[in-house]
């Protein structure tokens, strides 16, 4: 199997690498781009842990081929907060310590990113919805949903 | 002295102080094994068993040796010709081979493992070692690995595993798969149950289920030039797989170095060792770094919950007093004995329920193997088990004696000073608060209004754990820039252990939480620690914590008497400064240090260490869980409206950790009672991901969940802390069972609870019964 050449652009800079062509997206990200951030938690489209932005719309990256990525543009927890300071939905995560282990919280953030995004102002019954595609083992959820609505003014600490 | 002993005004334990991993966290930059390489690292693969019980006929590795990028190959047979190694490890029994020696003992059993240069050519020679398989009978419930004429998994002798002095008393019971049998009798045992006005008897099951870390295991090992041996690994007790790693190789500990970073998720899965032996193995024959990750279908084959089936037999007196009970315990370890007899003893120690009970007899047969994957620690460590059997029981009772739940329980649990089973003297127990909290908060004895064609009930649950024994150490040092540094050997798992034993030697020396850090674990530098699992963490390590601090705290005012020319007993220390009280005559602790050592530099050090009294249980944590649920009897399917987890945690030294370990807690009991089974076909396991395991996730959720906290101070905890970590999983899916009789008037006795279950239920009583009341009854 020959390998292919992507071109695609990774927390706003422009990578060119060559890969095999199974290659998923995930694997690219942590083994050819040592972007660790993004975690793996199920490998099979369920968990959500691997959720990574793709032009701006939630993908689970365990799922994607890297191939599918080529030409696009691809943001990773790594990349989400920009010159040094923690994006929004990162600030309310921390404010909220709205997370234990940790290792569903980069793709919860991303998912809760593009939630907020699509719906500037959800309600509870649309978080819940929404982010179902989102393990968490440890939390029990609740300080995700209080982080989220944080974010539209919602909840108060 | 101390802020503790002078009780004066806390500034930092009781706070909600911002988690100290959190920034690391939420940048996507906290380190756990999956980002730790090191150059030449190869990658290890295991090979693992295709049937569930059999000899080994022959395990040709040669083909896999000639593939290109293959480094090593190792079986049972190479290890046990190799002569240099002890290749059968276990904390209770040495029973398990690092890799299947003459027999398999279930589908999963590793058999054999490579290390390769990259993960295709490990694959590649997985697929061409020809393993020939003589097939057994195999067993896989534990009442049927009871039954006479079983077949037996472990056939010669099985040698203690000599780690801990409470599992000296495991004895096989030769001629059966019975590894140990835990009995506990007080009064006359059985024959109480003369003294009944009424007994009835049930019969509770429970099936295995998967701890689903969402991190898996991962180990990496190697071994320098001097032979010495050392890995990253993400364990909950590094220490232990030290020691097993130690036997293994014929070392002193001392030759093995184990380091932990952050650990995504463990809930008594990374207990004892795991992928650990494997890997290093590995490492030594190949003499290079040698990584080891499991597959998510490997961790379900690595370790579960125990599958048990409780019998139980309750005798009372009319006005509900119990007087009697017979508890026996069938829990299926699974192929290994694991960590099993120490889980049957819990079990076995709080089997017949947190109450006050004259005629007891508990047999926990503990730990049949059976041709399936091992079981061992899991959250709650057999108390969610016993709980769906002793708090349904309980129920079944006050409904056939016409007496409220709650009075039935008030009217018999523990309170202080009542004495448990083997003596020991009960305090600080907050059990009866935290059930009148719960029912309270789910308006208790109110009937609700369902929807036309909907049922409502509501119901509870109290449990009451021990704390398991283990000695913890922590060294505190004060730099000479007045920050602290915290070693210990508790692991960060997500419970929040840095944040909290930061916080305790925070306020201890009387610096803000910002100048303390927590050192992760490294068992060259940082001292001795049983386990971070059993909830014990807070109690013991933050203990340990506390005396370090205090006497590193001790130290600084001794040299800031001297410096400030003042008495000891006129200091204090606050927010970093140490003052003589009711002055302005202050010094930093960095000047205090400093100056001392008459340079930029210094260190001031304080130590201190916890444990429990040898086997004996040191304190019980309270809880209770209350449910309301709302049933459709067309379809069975069953709605949790809300969900209130009480839990008494002596002193919330992080109120917000605290309510999050309740509410992670309450929605992994969720996920037990609902949705969480590991399926068998003839021990092949049908459903090992997450497309067919189903957790609980977001849309999962009560309408309400509530968490509420009692403090009821232990005096031996810090600052009268008790655990946290499990007390919230074991009431939920009895409070849950109970919930559903009061709504349709029919019991589940087998874990999961589904629609099927509950139809198929309702058809055989008939229907749905008269509508609950709401608990008055
Ligand atoms: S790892 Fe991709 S969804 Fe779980
Ligand atoms: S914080 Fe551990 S899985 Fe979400």
């Amino acid at each position: 199997m020959t390998p292919i050449e992507l071109s695609l652009t990774v927390n706003g800079e422009r990578r060119a690498l060559t890969v095999p062509p199974q290659r998923l997206l995930l694997e690219m990200l942590q083994r050819d781009l040592h972007l660790t951030g993004t975690k793996e938690g199920c490998g099979v489209g369920v968990c959500g842990a691997c959720t990574v932005l793709m032009d701006g719309r939630p993908v689970s990256a365990c799922l994607v081929l890297a191939a599918h990525a080529d030409g696009h543009e691809v943001t990773t927890i790594e990349g989400l907060g920009r010159d040094g300071q923690r994006h929004p939905v990162q600030a309310a995560f921390l404010e909220w310590s709205a997370f234990q282990c940790g290792y569903c919280t980069p793709g919860m953030i991303l998912a809760a990113t593009a939630l907020l995004q699509e719906h500037p102002a959800p309600s509870e019954e649309e978080i819940r919805e929404y982010m179902s595609g989102n393990i968490c083992r440890c939390t029990g959820y609740m300080d995700i949903i209080r982080a989220i609505q944080s974010c539209t003014g919602g909840a108060k600490r | 002295m101390s802020g503790e002993g002078m009780g004066m005004a806390l500034e930092i334990v009781g706070q909600s102080v911002p988690r100290s991993d959190g920034q690391e966290k939420v940048a996507g930059q906290a380190r756990y094994m999956d980002a730790i390489d090191l150059p030449g690292m190869l990658v290890g693969r295991v090979l693992r068993s295709t049937v569930p019980h059999g000899r080994l006929r022959r395990v040709d590795a040669e083909k896999a040796r000639r593939v290109p990028g293959v480094v090593t190959v190792v079986t049972g047979e190479s290890l046990r010709r190799d002569g240099r190694l002890n290749p059968y490890y276990g904390p209770a029994l040495l029973d398990q081979p690092v890799l299947a020696i003459d027999k398999v003992l279930y589908v999963g059993d590793p058999v054999a493992a490579v290390a390769a240069v990259d993960e295709e050519s490990a694959l590649e020679a997985l697929d061409l070692i020809e393993v020939e398989y003589e097939e057994l009978p195999a067993v896989f419930e534990p009442l049927d690995a009871i039954a006479p004429g079983a077949p037996l998994l472990h056939e010669g002798e099985l040698k203690p595993g000599g780690l801990f002095v409470d599992l000296t008393d495991v004895h096989p019971v030769p001629g059966t798969n019975i590894c140990n049998h835990y009995v506990m009798k007080k009064g006359d045992g059985e024959a109480g149950f003369r003294h009944a006005d009424i007994v009835i008897e049930q019969t509770f099951s429970i099936p295995e289920t998967q701890h689903y870390p969402l991190e898996p295991h991962s180990v990496l090992a190697w071994v320098d030039p001097s032979g010495r041996i050392a890995l990253y690994a993400n364990t909950q007790q590094p220490f232990i797989v030290r020691a097993q790693l130690a036997d293994i190789f014929q070392v002193p500990p001392s030759h093995i170095r184990i380091m932990v970073p952050y650990l995504g998720g463990a809930y008594g899965a990374k207990c004892y060792p795991k992928a650990e032996p494997i890997a290093t193995v590995l490492a030594w024959f190949a003499r290079r770094p040698v990584k080891l990750t499991f597959t998510r279908e490997e961790v379900f084959l690595t370790i579960t919950k125990h599958a048990t089936v409780v019998k139980m037999k309750s005798g009372a007196m009319r006005d509900g007093t119990l007087v009697a009970r017979k508890v026996e315990c069938y829990l299926g370890t699974g192929a290994y004995a694991e960590i099993g007899p120490r889980v049957s003893k819990k079990m076995g120690t709080n089997g017949a329920g947190p109450y006050r009970i004259p005629h007891v007899q508990m047999d926990a047969y503990c730990i049949i193997y059976t041709n399936k994957p091992p079981a061992g620690a899991f959250r709650g460590y057999g108390l969610p088990q016993v709980t769906w059997a002793f708090e349904q029981q309980m129920d079944t009772l006050a409904r056939e004696l016409r007496i409220d739940p709650v009075e039935i329980r008030l009217k018999n649990l523990f309170v202080d000073g009542d004495t448990f089973w083997y003596g020991e003297r009960l305090n600080a127990l907050g059990l009866r608060e935290c059930l009148l909290k719960a029912a309270a908060a789910i308006r208790w004895g109110e009937p609700s209004q369902a929807l036309p064609g909907k049922r409502r009930g509501k119901g509870l649950a109290i449990m009451l754990k021990t704390l398991t024994h283990g000695a913890s150490i922590a060294f505190v040092k004060v730099d000479d820039d007045g920050t602290a540094k915290v070693l210990t050997s508790t692991v960060e798992m997500g419970q929040g252990s840095d944040t909290v034993l930061a916080q305790i030697a925070a306020e201890e020396l009387g610096l803000p939480v910002e100048r303390v850090s927590m050192a992760h674990p490294d068992t060259d530098f940082t001292p001795f620690d049983d386990k971070t699992s059993g909830s014990r963490s807070t109690v013991a390590m933050g203990k340990a914590v506390l005396l370090a601090a205090r006497e590193a705290r001790e130290r600084l005012l001794e040299l800031a008497a001297e410096q400030l020319e003042a008495s000891v007993h006129d200091l204090e220390v606050r927010r970093g400064q140490v003052r003589v009280r009711g002055t302005d005559r202050a010094l930093d602790v960095a000047q205090v240090v400093r100056a001392h050592f008459r340079s930029k530099g210094g260190t001031i050090m304080g130590r201190g260490e916890f444990h429990t009294k040898l086997a004996r249980e040191e304190f019980w944590f309270a809880a209770a869980g209350a449910a309301e649920v709302e049933v459709d009897p067309e379809t069975g399917e069953v709605r949790v409206l809300k969900y209130v987890g009480a839990c008494d945690v002596g002193k919330a030294i992080n109120p917000h950790l605290c309510q999050q370990q309740v509410l992670g807690g309450a929605v992994m009991g969720l996920g037990q009672t609902f949705s969480e089974e590991m399926v068998y076909d003839h021990g092949q396991l049908l459903n090992p991901s997450l497309i067919n395991y189903k957790l609980p996730a977001f849309r999962d959720l009560p309408a309400q969940l509530e968490v509420i906290l009692l403090e009821t101070p232990y005096s031996e905890g810090p600052f009268g802390a008790k655990g946290v970590g499990e007390s919230a999983v074991p009431p939920v899916a009895a409070a849950i069972g109970n919930a559903l009789v009061d709504a349709i008037g029919v019991r589940l006795y087998e874990l999961p609870i589904t629609a099927e279950k509950v139809l198929k239920a309702l058809e055989e009583a008939g229907g749905a019964g008269p509508v609950g009341a709401g608990g008055a009854r």
